[in-house]
């Protein structure tokens, strides 16, 4: 011993601790790297021969001429546009559905559950078409006293444009789920949290916005994401209904110059980038519904890269996904 | 101010078939602290709850302050009475819950100040000053911060009892405080609990903690089945319980 003092042997924190090793683990690690590898090779690398000329397998070439041209972000304008729209509409529907799913008035509640029954049960699809044929059946709309004069008066031939029926049939249809999953979040609060809040005289829609809304947030906020990012691929169902959004213009230009499979690769890769800037702002909204319902937030994914660039060896601490690491004695661990 | 605080006269209450309260009648002077033991599903909790309307009386009067609970008297009628004014009423008495029922989203801090400054519209600065002296009485003023989650069992029911305490209600009613905490934590509770009845604090405690209703109580009930079987000062009703019931039910605690 270093110090010259003698160490007893039998107590736990002067035993080395040998690690159980893992071979299996670098087996996979080394056969999903190689996967890995074919893939990239295959995307990016690989050419094709057709009656004698070579040309690349994914023509990147025409992929990049594409992915940033003014007609193509411009769709792509109009997709996020009408996923935005459907997707606030379809919340505010939600709402007031769960409302009305869970109010003691059966008339209000039966005509929730009718309102959800039809809407999911009838193909989005069909839905779209029907709006779109909607000033068919209603060839004006009138507010006013009902049965009895109208106060105003819209032509709806003039008045429904296409992005108007595609934003407004798919805020209908989305609403129908979306109410289910607000409904789950707010019974998901115990019931405990309600009456707590009325014994301290919180009127009921305070405590709805107060303590039970706040704490639905964590059931509601994943399949939230979940119904957006779906939505922005539903949006390329207004195709039918002749918005210019991204799928309906890719097929217009596809139709133009037979660019079919670089094309789709256009729109794949546009939808693929909107859908991971939702994932990341779903995670940090997640994040901050989180308060409270765990001891300690985790790391953000920048704060675990920032941590894991400054770990130094032969250091006890946490690494980047939260293991304890360099702690040789049992003692170091809590 | 009268000085009968809570006046029960043959308080019923039913769920469905099961009359789970079957003509409650007793009274709680002010400042009293009236302690209610009994057997599970004998309806001490289900009191508890109507006296703070979150139960609906079926039929009997039960006034809290002169106030009949969920109904206001008026030319010989009963008027149902609308959702802002059960708040109103509510706000006035305290309760504590079994499972603390604290907002887990919200700091200590933050749960004992959104009545005060959401519900009674208190200036923000005087509820957190004042919160922080309540905090700071039940022994928490080091965790202002904390989030429920990062507290003990006896610390959340202790920020339960502050929250409850900062609406500076004129009665408290304990809805068997202690029974979700572990052995050890059950004295900071109940300190906290004797502190308040020296201060005269009219209080309602179902309970299990015989020796707490025996020290600190002026009143002991003894319930069963509904109803009230026997009620008397705690020594009295602990020692020589007149009734068979009382006698099983002390025999098989104590």
């Amino acid at each position: 011993m270093a110090n010259g003092r003698t160490r007893d042997l039998t107590a736990p924190t002067a035993m080395p601790v040998v690690p159980i090793r893992h071979p299996g683990r670098w087996v996979a690690a080394a056969v999903v790297v190689l996967l890995a590898a074919m893939l990239a090779h295959s995307l990016f690398f690989s050419h094709v021969v057709i009656n004698g000329r070579t040309r690349e397998r994914f023509e990147w070439n025409i992929i990049n001429q594409y992915f940033l041209s003014s007609e193509i972000l411009k769709a792509l304008g109009v997709t996020i546009a009408l996923t935005v729209v459907a997707m606030a509409g379809g919340i505010t529907i939600g709402i007031i559905l769960a409302i009305m799913r869970l109010s003691p008035n059966p008339i209000v509640t039966g005509s929730a559950w009718l309102y959800i029954w039809f809407f999911r049960g009838t193909p989005v699809l069909v839905q779209l078409l029907f709006w779109y044929n909607a000033s068919y059946i209603f060839p004006s709309f009138s507010l006013g006293i009902p049965f009895g004069p109208a106060l105003v008066h819209f032509n709806l031939n003039t008045w429904l444009t296409p992005f108007l029926v595609a934003s407004v049939g798919l805020a209908l249809n989305e609403g129908a789920y979306m109410s289910e999953v607000v409904r789950a979040g707010l019974i998901s609060v115990d019931e405990g949290q309600t009456e707590a809040a009325q014994s301290i005289g919180m009127s009921r829609f305070m405590t709805l916005r107060l303590i039970v809304v706040p704490q639905a947030m964590r059931v509601i906020i994943p399949p939230t994401g979940n119904e957006t990012i779906s939505m922005l691929k539903t949006t390329s169902l207004a195709s039918v209904v002749t918005v210019s959004e991204l799928t309906f213009t890719v097929e217009q230009i596809m139709a133009a110059d037979y660019r079919t499979v670089p094309l789709f690769m256009v729109a794949s890769l546009q939808y693929l980038w909107v859908t991971s800037v939702l994932m990341a702002g779903q995670y940090y909204v997640e994040r901050h519904y989180a308060k409270g319902s765990v001891r300690q937030l985790p790391p953000t994914p920048l704060q675990r890269l920032r941590r894991g660039l400054l770990i130094r060896p032969g250091k006890a601490g946490y690494g980047r996904f939260g293991e304890v690491y360099g702690a040789p004695f049992i003692k170091e661990l809590p | 101010m009268t000085d009968v605080m809570v006046d029960a006269e043959g308080v019923r209450k039913r769920f469905g078939r099961q009359e789970v309260l079957r003509g409650i009648t007793l009274q709680v002077r002010s400042g009293e602290v009236m302690c209610i033991i009994g057997p599970s599903g004998s309806g001490k909790s289900t009191f508890l709850r109507c006296i703070n309307h979150l139960e609906k009386v079926d039929a009997g009067r039960l006034t809290v302050d002169g106030q009949l609970v969920g109904y206001r008297e008026h030319g010989g009628k009963l008027y149902e009475l609308r959702d802002r004014e059960v708040c109103e009423r509510r706000a006035d008495v305290g309760m504590v819950f079994q499972h603390f029922n604290l907002f887990p989203h919200m700091t200590a801090l933050e749960n004992v100040t959104v009545g005060p400054i959401r519900v009674k519209g208190e200036d923000k600065a005087v509820a957190v000053e004042r919160a922080k002296q309540m905090l700071s009485r039940v022994g928490l003023a080091e965790k202002l911060e904390a989030y429920p989650r990062q507290l003990s069992g006896g610390q959340q029911q202790r920020v339960a009892i502050a929250r409850a305490l900062c609406m500076q209600p004129k009665l408290m009613l304990f809805d068997e405080p202690t029974s979700a905490l572990d052995p050890e934590l059950v004295s900071d509770v109940l300190d906290v609990m004797r502190s308040l009845a020296d201060d005269g604090m009219t209080m309602i405690v179902v309970t299990h903690e015989i020796g707490f209703a025996r020290e600190v109580g002026d009143s002991l009930v003894f319930m069963d089945e509904g109803v009230v079987v026997e009620a008397g000062p705690p020594k009295e009703v602990l020692s020589s319980p007149s009734q068979e019931r009382t006698q099983i039910f002390l025999s098989r605690i104590l």
